[in-house]
């Protein structure tokens, strides 16, 4: 019981950051519905239930040209397609006993940023800590997108500009400790950079939607990682011990520990660099 | 014919709903195969790095705080600094920079 507390604390705080960057750019979703003549409310259930920013953009258009409902089933698969990887990526994470109800609700909750997190955990995914992130996040996201509807944007330009970097900023802090620690992860990763860079700049590729560009992607660079590079079996009753006690012990003394090493540790090679 | 909203919404959100569920209802335990294995072992962060570059350079008014924002935030990750931390040194790093071009 303690731990899943544990779990949906830390899922908590790690989704602040996460509600932080989507409260503003629910704000510029909330003036897309707006246009699509959605009130508030529906603006607001519409993320709660949906929570994708590509994914909601291009249902707001498919309500704006007032086309059929099939026509909407079928954007909406191929704007989200990507997490369909996402959750098949998920799947291994969790342990294999766990519920379905844990699957449903968890999967329910798929974000790219949530998703990024809970990646970024080690050991086998305690639900809880999606909750926790869940808890924080989506209700941050349905509101943005609801006072976007009112109040248009509200958040000066420099603020918004500021903050739409936050999400890429959590992005990087999962893939790069990742490419330190792995080799083979490190390559995948500056591939990923110059491959989305390169077709970036391929006008072929402008007609593509955003999402369809990273599902297609991720699908091409992760295979042929997986060709070149087999992934080693992790020795997971290490870490799932390792995450266990994340979960059950104090976390922020745990930090802090961890802190307070670092900074001996470069405060020692400082004292060697004078000596030197 | 006109829509109704509610349907619409409706729609979407079964479609979204079922791309994210069924995968993680539908494969239960550890995959074997060693190729898909793998596969999914580097999906996250194929999709996590394709996302982030060159996107963190669009997203703000200035490219070059972009750039500048994404340089940060990998030393600052190199060095271990935690999630909440990196996230905010990039927002800094993009707000500063605007200040001072704009």
């Amino acid at each position: 019981m303690n731990r899943n507390k544990n779990a949906f604390v830390n899922g908590i705080r790690d989704g602040i950051p996460i509600a932080l960057g989507y409260f503003s750019v629910a704000f510029s979703l909330g003036i897309v519905a707006k246009k699509a003549r959605l009130d508030p409310f529906q603006g607001f259930l519409s993320s709660l239930l949906n929570h994708a920013s590509a994914g909601e953009y291009a249902e707001f258009t498919v309500i704006m040209a007032n086309a059929p409902y099939l026509e909407m089933a079928f954007v909406i698969l191929v704007t989200n397609i990507r997490y369909m990887l996402m959750s098949c990526a998920l799947s291994q994470k969790f342990h294999p006993e766990t519920s379905y109800v844990h699957r449903l609700f968890v999967g329910f909750g798929i974000t790219d940023e949530i998703f990024g997190i809970s990646i970024g955990r080690s050991g086998a995914l305690n639900p809880y800590y999606n909750y926790g992130a869940m808890a924080i996040a989506l209700p941050s996201w349905s509101a943005g997108t609801a006072i976007g509807i009112v109040a248009g944007n509200i958040l000066p330009a420099s603020a918004v500009s500021a903050l739409s970097v936050a999400l890429y900023g959590m992005f990087i802090a999962i893939i790069i400790p990742a490419s330190k620690a792995n080799l083979a992860v490190g390559g995948v990763v500056s591939a990923s950079f110059l491959v989305s860079f390169v077709v970036s700049k391929i006008s072929l590729f402008d007609r593509m939607s955003d999402s369809m560009k990273i599902s297609l992607l991720t699908v091409i660079i992760a295979a042929i990682a997986a060709y070149l590079f087999p992934a080693k079996d992790e020795d997971e009753d290490h870490i799932s011990a390792e995450s266990r006690k994340d979960d059950e012990g104090c976390i922020s003394s745990e930090s802090q520990k961890k802190n307070k090493d670092h900074i001996f540790s470069e405060s020692q090679k400082e004292v060697t660099g004078h000596d030197a | 014919m006109t829509h109704n909203i509610y349907l619409y919404i409706f729609v979407a959100a079964a479609v979204s709903c079922l791309i994210r569920v069924l995968p993680l209802t539908l494969i239960r335990g550890k995959i074997r195969n060693p190729f898909i294995r793998s596969f999914l072992y580097y999906v996250p962060y194929v999709t996590l790095a394709v996302m982030t570059f060159p996107a963190i350079v669009a997203a703000p008014q200035v490219p070059l705080a972009g750039i500048l924002a994404l340089i940060a935030g990998v030393t600052a990750a190199w060095k271990d600094m935690n999630m909440m931390g990196i996230a905010a040194l990039c927002c800094v790093v993009v707000f500063v920079c605007e200040a001072i071009l704009l």
